[in-house]
């Protein structure tokens, strides 16, 4: 059972693990300074993302003939600041990433520990609903919702997340199939403890370590699809700068103007890379299997 | 071997009838068909007659009922919007579908997964750091962002390749490179550390002790065994492939399936988007029913017969 002192050396082991492997601390780092940018950065310009400065449109980047540094990364067809832009659109995608994968958690553990502590026939229900949502084409479920109930920010973190709850019910079952013959577990059984107390006290705490390393990697795969919906517009709503609707608004000018279809990507390039490199480093340090393969 | 077969047509069964469920019950809610049929000045007899000719005035469950007992026969219903029945539509697009979700297959795995043997043979080596960095930054890619990004530097500046459509070899490269490049990072990712897991095994130990060439170790040995989780996440994800292509065929303007659902969707073309999804989810779970039978070639020891 791990509890109290042994769950924090256990903790204190992993942070350690983590600080030994470069990719999780230059990930680590530059997701820290992704998030502090984009929460902070209001706090130092005053920059609107909607405003317009037609005599300045398609501006290009500042290193370029014709850019300026009033536009450090140009400006788009209606001469609004690609820079602000992607700044705002980074706010969007990081709260509907981490939002959505906090849902998809939520709700892939909750299934995932009543369906493998109780099992018998509430077990098969909840992974025979597993199966028929892993089968169902995920983007084409999640543009029939949004087409159905209206995009908006709430509706989308809702789809993303209810969506994405199979991988985590899956994972947390399977964790708990076999915890659940552990002794520690049968001896709480055997003194009467009830079992919203076994599992909230004595498995929940033991199936956290590989449903953070799913989350991490979860994080950057809802960041793409929400990138991608926004794409096709099924994001969040105009006029919210998101950085999928920056590439499909900048796909049209992709033979005078790069720098629409190309900087965007590459806001949600580094994002997704940080994470994965936490991904990476958080799910070494997590699993003691990968960390003892003989070099 | 049979009977775990017909477990699996089971499974399939169950996962159909569930797939119809939801795509019927969500698609129903989005709002009225018969709107956008009509003009719109449409009269509101107008507007009634034709909801009682398609039978929208009937219960829910009565109109599920009605289309599950038409796809039992076949029939998938006809598309509202371009008046031929559905499956025909689908069974028109799917071929383009398939062929780039093939192709990109293909393109990954004739890549990866000598990469991903490569870097596990030579761990710490530059070769291995240098492929998995490059890994990393393909699986970091969004692949309709690539898509956009080969369109730039091969079609608009070097002029190489056409920007969109079908029909020739060239239109397939960019959205099957665009499309196989994140697979591609996958697999190489996968290869290498299934190999690493492998190559530590006792029998490759003893093949090694044997004085087996390193060569034939790696080949008849390691590999057949790293195959296998290979196999499984391929067949997964060419099942989510096929229909998940729906973004890239909206950046190379490639006729597939996807792309004809979301534009159905757009315009509640309700039968043409239940039957397409339903095709889809039969097919995503075909193939892995045939990755599973697969496995019985690659690992003999794997068995299907009576609980064993």
């Amino acid at each position: 059972m791990l509890e109290g002192a042994e769950s924090l050396r256990l903790w204190g082991e992993t942070l350690r693990a983590l600080g030994r492997s470069p990719g999780a601390v230059i990930g680590g780092g530059l997701l820290l300074a992704i998030l502090a940018t984009s929460l902070l950065f209001p706090w130092f310009t005053a920059a609107d993302p909607l405003a317009q400065d037609l005599l300045a449109r398609l501006t290009p980047p500042c290193w370029q003939e014709g850019g300026s540094l009033a536009h450090p990364l140009g400006t788009d067809n209606l001469g609004r600041d690609v820079l602000v832009r992607i700044l705002y659109g980074s706010r969007v995608s990081l709260f509907v990433g981490f939002a959505a994968v906090l849902v998809a958690c939520g709700s892939g553990i909750l299934l995932g520990l009543l369906s493998g502590y109780y099992g018998g026939r509430l077990d098969s229900l909840i992974m025979r609903v597993a199966d028929v949502f892993m089968a169902y084409p995920f983007m084409l479920l999640t543009i029939s919702v949004i087409a159905v109930l209206g995009n908006s920010i709430l509706n989308l973190i809702l789809v993303l997340g209810l969506s994405d709850w199979v991988t985590y019910a899956r994972t947390v079952r399977g964790s708990v199939l076999s915890i659940k013959e552990k002794e520690f577990v049968t001896a709480a059984r055997s003194v009467g403890t009830p079992n919203r107390v076994i599992l909230r006290r004595h498995i929940f705490p033991n199936v956290l370590s590989p449903v953070l390393v799913l989350g991490t990697v979860r994080v950057a795969n809802i960041i793409i699809w929400e990138s991608g919906l926004s794409f096709l517009g099924m994001g969040v709503p105009p006029p919210m700068p998101t950085w999928g609707r920056m590439l499909a608004e900048g796909r049209v000018y992709i033979t005078d103007a790069w720098w629409l279809v190309t900087l965007p990507g590459l806001a949600i390039m580094l994002t997704i890379l940080a994470i994965n490199l936490l991904g990476d480093g958080l799910r070494d340090a997590l699993d003691p299997r990968l960390r003892n393969i003989p070099r | 071997m049979a009977r775990y077969i017909l477990k699996r047509l089971w499974h399939t069964v169950y996962v159909a009838v569930g797939i119809s469920l939801i795509s019927f019950f969500f698609i129903h809610l989005s709002g009225d068909p018969v709107l956008l049929m009509l003009p719109p000045d449409a009269s509101k007899e107008e507007v009634e007659t034709l909801r009682e000719q398609l039978g929208f005035n009937d219960p829910l469950a009565v109109q599920y009922l009605r289309f599950a007992g038409h796809a039992l026969r076949g029939d998938l219903g006809v598309s509202l919007v371009h008046r031929v029945p559905a499956l025909d539509l689908i069974f028109e697009r799917l071929p383009a579908s398939l062929e780039l979700a093939g192709a990109a297959m293909l393109f990954a795995l004739a890549v990866a997964v000598p990469l991903g043997i490569l870097a596990a043979v030579r761990r710490g080596s530059l070769l291995d750091l240098g492929s998995m960095l490059a890994a990393l930054f393909g699986l970091s890619m969004p692949h309709f962002w690539l898509g956009i990004m080969l369109v730039l530097l091969f079609s608009v500046h070097l002029g190489w390749f056409p920007t969109s459509g079908r029909g020739s070899f060239a239109q397939l490269v960019l959205p099957a490179l665009a499309l196989g490049l994140s697979l591609l990072a996958m697999f190489a990712r996968l290869t290498r550390s299934v190999m690493l897991e492998v190559l530590g095994q006792d029998y490759v130990r003893t093949a090694r002790a044997k004085g087996l060439r390193e060569r034939l170790v790696i080949g008849k040995h390691a590999l057949k065994n790293a195959l296998i989780p290979l196999v499984t996440v391929a067949g997964m994800q060419f099942g989510f492939l096929i229909g998940g292509t729906v973004i890239i065929e909206t950046v190379f303007a490639w006729p597939g399936v996807g792309r004809l659902v979301v534009q159905a969707i757009f315009s509640r073309d309700y039968p043409l988007v239940q039957a397409a999804v339903l095709v889809l989810a039969v097919l995503f779970v075909l193939i892995n029913l045939l990755v599973d039978l697969l496995y019985v070639l690659l690992d003999p020891q794997i068995s299907y017969g009576g609980g064993s």
